[in-house]
């Protein structure tokens, strides 16, 4: 099937900490419904967003479901984009390495794991938003 | 080709506002709505900072709100439009994306 005329840019900016709010959970949702409609979809954490991609989440003693494992399957969705914003981490005392690794598989080049996390500063961030026809906010 | 960021909560209370200004470009346009509105008060601490980016970005405020809260048009910092909903309409109709920093 061609390329349809309608494919947009969604932009899904996480600015929560997980398990808090229901925020994280119901974007991770629509991402989903994104994808599956063959949107072209990213995702950015700035703010308390970051926390989303902590590894080693562990939710058996607060009874919610871990759901931290669903970001590293998106890349099977196709969304291959994870915008994290580098002040964001800082300021919360956090590096790239705190983070869970999150590839895709590049079809393009004999299906080698590459990392979907891209590491922006602020200014970068901005150019993101304005690069983007559709922006959700969770 | 340029943005619409609203923000409906008090910066005392989230980032959101703080947030929001350091991610604006160039010609966008910052709508301050709902809890909103309070960081744009004359004399608050975020009038300065909101003031500093009326040269990047207009600043407006939802009108309904700013009065549903006891305040006034002189109560806010210099340089700030006033919409009521028909001019929300027509902001995000003339912006290319809205952002809602939430």
């Amino acid at each position: 099937m061609s390329e349809q005329p309608s494919k947009k840019k969604f932009l899904y900016i996480n600015r929560k900490a997980p398990y808090g709010t229901i925020y994280a959970l119901e974007s991770l949702e629509v991402v989903l419904i994104g994808a599956a409609f063959e949107q072209e979809v990213s995702l950015a954490f700035l703010d308390d967003g970051v926390f989303q991609l902590m590894e080693g989440q562990d939710t058996t003693g607060v009874g919610m479901k871990n759901f931290s494992k669903t970001y590293r399957a998106l890349g099977d969705y196709e969304v291959r984009k994870f915008y994290v914003e580098k002040e964001s981490l800082a300021e919360r005392g956090l590096s790239v390495e705190n983070l869970m690794p999150v590839t895709y598989e590049d079809e393009d080049d004999d299906y080698a794991e590459k990392p979907s996390i891209i590491l922006v500063d602020r200014a970068e961030m901005a150019k993101v938003i304005a690069a983007n026809d559709v922006i959700l906010s969770f | 080709m340029s943005t619409l960021h609203t923000v409906n909560k008090s910066p005392f209370e989230r980032s959101s506002l703080a947030s929001c200004l350091a991610h604006v470009a160039q010609g966008d346009a910052v709508l301050l709505i709902e809890d909103g509105v309070t960081g744009a008060r004359r004399g608050s601490s975020f009038a300065e900072a909101l003031h500093a980016k009326s040269p990047v970005c207009a600043i407006y405020i939802l009108a309904p709100d700013l009065a549903a809260r006891g305040m006034k048009a002189e109560d806010v910092i210099e340089g700030a439009k006033f919409v009521d909903y028909g001019g929300f309409v027509d902001l995000v109709a003339e912006k290319t994306r809205v952002v809602a920093w939430l």
